[in-house]
C-alpha cells in the first residue's frame, strides 16, 4: 500500500478531531488546552506540507513556517496570561474559570 | 512589481511597525516618559491615517498585501478609532496606579495587524493579520494584572481566540490544498461556477473562523464574558476598530476570492445575521451588567453587518462598511461614558447604578442616552441610517424574509434600550457621583454629537467614500 495525499489528510483531520475535543471535553486543566491548540496548528502544517507535495507548490512550507512561528508567539502570550491567572487565583483549574456567567 | 515600488504600498504599515518598535525601545530605556509614548503612538496612528488617505492605490508584494479604495476607507477609520483609545485607555490605568508604556504600543501593534487584515491579499497574509491583532489583544484584556475578572477574561479570550485562529488557519490549509493557491485572484479563478466539495469545506472553516473574531452567533460565546471582564477602555477598543478590520477582511474574502461560489456562501451569512440578532435581542433582555449588556447589543449589530454583506452585491458591501463605521462610533462612545463614570471610586456598571443619571451627569447622560437610542436605531441618530442601508442593501437583493426578521429583532432589542434611557431619566438618583474623568468625557460628548447632529452632514463623505470602497470587493 503507497501512502498517498488522503492518508495525511486523514492523519490531519484527526489530531484536528483530537485538539478541538481538546479544548471543550476538558474541564481539568488549562495546559491542556494550550496543548491541544498546539495540535490543532500542527494538523494544519501536515495538511499544508502534504498539500504542498501534492501539488508541487512551494507556498505551503512557507505557510508551515509562519504558521510555526506563530504558533510559538502564540504559546508565549497564552502561557504569560495563565501566570497572571494562576497569580490571582492560586489555581489553574478551567472549572475556576467562571467568576462571569448569565 | 519590484520591492521597492511594493514598499511604497505599505506606507501605513511601515510607519505603525517601526514606530511600534521604536516606541518600545523608548519605554524600555526611559521608564518614565509614560506619556511621551502616548503622545508618540498618537502620532504614528494619525501619520499611518494621513498616508492612507493620501498613497496612490496597487498591491504588492506578489498580491499578498492589496492596497484599493477598501483598505484605504477600512484604514483611516482603523488608525483613527484606535488613536482616540490611547488617552482613553492610559488616563483610565494611571488613575488606577498603573503606569505602563506597554498600553500605547499595544494599540499600534493592534492597529498594525488590522491593517495587514483589511488589505491582505492573500490567506498567508489573512492569517498573519489576523494573529497580530489577535496577539496584541489578548494581552490588552490581561492588562489589569491585579484584576482576577481581567486575567480570567483574557484568559478566555486567549483560549477561545486561538481556537477560531486554529479553525480559521485549518480553513486556509484546505483551501489552499484545493483550489491550488492563496491568493484571492487565483482562489476565485479556481471557484469560478462554484466551489467543489473540498473548497467548499474549507470555506466554511474559514467563515466559522472569521465569525468568531466578530463574534457573530453561534460563535459569541467568549464575548459577554470578555466585555465584562476587560478593563473599559479595553473594551472601548476591542468593541470597535477590530470588528470593522474583520468584517473588511471577511468582505475581501469572499467577494474577492470567492465570488463564485456566491450563492452557496450566502445562505451560511443569512442564517448566521439571523441567529446573531435574535441571539443578541433576546440574550439581551436578562441582562443588568452594562458592560453585557453592550456585548450582546454588539452581537445583535454584527448580525445586521452580516446581513447587509449576505446581500453579495456593491451595495450590500457599501451598506456593511457605513454600518460598521457608525456602529463603530457608538459604542467607543458608549464605553468611554462607563470609563468616565465611578460612584465613590467604584465603576458604575449596572443598569440601577445608572439611576438619575440626568441630574447628576447631564453632559454623559445626554450622551448615552443619544448612544442607546442610536444603537437601537431611532432616527435621526446614526444608527437609524446605518440599518436604513443595510435593510435597503438587503431588499434590493431580493432578501425581503431576512430583512423583516432582522427588523423584529431590532424592535426586540428596543426594550433593553429603552429601559437604560427609562433609568437614566425618571428613576431616583442613588447620590452623587464622582467627578468623571475629563479625557473620557470629552471624547463621550464629542462622539454623541457625531451620533446627532454631525453624521447628518458626515454621511454626505461617508456615502460616497464607501460607494467606491465597496467596488474593490470584486462584487456587481
Amino acid at each position: 500500500m503507497s501512502i498517498g495525499l488522503a492518508h495525511y489528510l486523514a492523519v490531519a483531520a484527526i489530531l484536528f478531531t483530537i485538539g478541538v475535543f481538546g479544548i471543550f471535553v476538558n474541564r481539568k486543566n488549562v495546559i491542556v488546552i494550550l496543548m491541544s491548540i498546539e495540535l490543532i496548528l500542527l494538523a494544519v502544517n501536515i495538511n499544508l506540507v502534504a498539500f504542498s507535495v501534492y501539488l508541487g507548490n512551494v507556498v505551503g512550507q512557507v505557510f508551515a513556517m509562519f504558521v510555526l512561528t506563530v504558533a510559538a508567539a502564540e504559546a508565549a502570550v497564552g502561557l504569560a496570561i495563565l501566570v497572571t491567572f494562576f497569580r490571582n487565583r492560586g489555581d489553574i483549574a478551567v472549572d475556576d474559570a467562571s467568576m462571569m456567567k448569565g | 512589481m519590484n520591492f521597492s515600488a511594493g514598499l511604497a504600498v505599505a506606507y501605513p504599515e511601515l510607519i505603525l511597525g517601526a514606530g511600534a518598535l521604536l516606541l518600545l525601545v523608548v519605554g524600555a530605556f526611559a521608564p518614565r516618559s509614560t506619556g511621551v509614548v502616548g503622545a508618540l503612538s498618537i502620532l504614528a496612528l494619525v501619520a499611518a491615517a494621513v498616508a492612507a488617505a493620501v498613497q496612490p492605490l496597487g498591491s504588492a508584494f506578489a498580491g499578498g498585501l492589496v492596497f484599493d479604495s477598501a483598505a484605504a476607507f477600512a484604514k483611516v477609520a482603523i488608525y483613527l478609532a484606535s488613536a482616540v483609545c490611547v488617552p482613553l485607555g492610559q488616563r483610565w490605568f494611571e488613575r488606577r496606579g498603573i503606569r505602563n508604556f506597554e498600553f500605547p504600543i499595544l494599540i499600534v501593534i493592534a492597529a498594525l495587524g488590522m491593517g495587514i487584515m483589511a488589505s491582505s491579499g492573500d490567506l498567508i497574509s489573512l492569517y498573519l493579520g489576523v494573529e497580530l491583532h489577535s496577539l496584541a489583544l489578548y494581552v490588552l484584556a490581561a492588562m489589569h494584572r491585579d484584576d482576577a475578572r481581567a486575567s480570567e477574561a483574557g484568559l478566555k479570550y486567549f483560549v477561545l481566540g486561538a481556537l477560531s485562529s486554529g479553525l480559521l488557519l485549518y480553513g486556509a490549509s484546505l483551501i489552499y490544498g484545493f483550489a491550488g493557491s492563496t491568493i484571492f485572484t487565483d482562489i476565485a479563478a479556481a471557484v469560478r461556477g462554484g466551489a467543489g466539495t473540498g473548497v467548499l469545506f474549507g470555506l466554511i472553516f474559514l467563515i466559522c473562523g472569521l465569525a468568531f473574531k466578530v463574534s457573530a452567533a453561534p460563535f459569541h460565546m467568549w464575548t459577554p464574558d470578555v466585555y465584562e471582564g476587560a478593563p473599559t477602555p479595553v473594551v472601548a477598543f476591542f468593541a470597535a476598530a477590530p470588528k470593522l478590520a474583520a468584517m473588511v477582511l471577511f468582505g475581501r474574502a469572499l467577494g474577492q476570492g470567492f465570488a463564485g461560489a456566491a450563492g452557496q456562501w450566502q445562505e451560511v451569512l443569512i442564517a448566521i445575521a439571523l441567529i446573531s440578532v435574535a441571539v443578541g435581542a433576546f440574550a439581551g433582555l436578562a441582562q443588568r451588567n452594562l458592560k453585557r449588556l453592550w456585548a450582546y447589543s454588539s452581537i445583535a449589530n454584527v448580525g445586521y453587518a452580516i446581513l447587509g454583506m449576505a446581500s453579495g452585491t456593491a451595495e450590500g458591501m457599501q451598506s456593511m462598511l457605513v454600518f460598521m463605521v457608525l456602529y463603530m462610533i457608538d459604542v467607543t462612545g458608549f464605553f468611554a461614558c462607563l470609563a468616565a463614570l465611578s460612584r465613590q471610586g467604584r465603576p458604575m456598571e449596572t443598569i440601577d447604578d445608572m439611576a438619575g443619571l440626568i441630574k447628576a451627569q447631564p453632559g454623559l447622560g445626554l450622551a448615552m442616552t443619544a448612544f442607546s437610542l442610536s444603537a437601537l436605531g431611532l432616527p435621526p441618530f446614526s444608527g437609524f441610517w446605518a440599518k436604513v442601508y443595510v435593510f435597503k442593501a438587503a431588499l434590493h437583493a431580493g432578501l425581503a424574509w431576512p430583512a423583516v426578521l432582522g427588523l423584529v429583532g431590532s424592535v426586540v432589542a428596543a426594550f433593553y434600550y429603552l429601559r437604560l434611557v427609562k433609568v437614566i431619566w425618571f428613576d431616583a438618583a442613588e447620590g452623587a457621583t464622582d467627578r468623571p474623568a475629563p479625557e473620557a468625557r470629552g471624547i463621550a460628548v464629542a462622539l454623541a454629537l457625531f451620533s446627532f447632529p454631525v453624521v447628518m452632514v458626515a454621511l454626505r463623505w461617508i456615502d460616497p467614500l464607501a460607494a467606491t470602497a465597496a467596488r474593490a470587493f470584486g462584487l456587481a
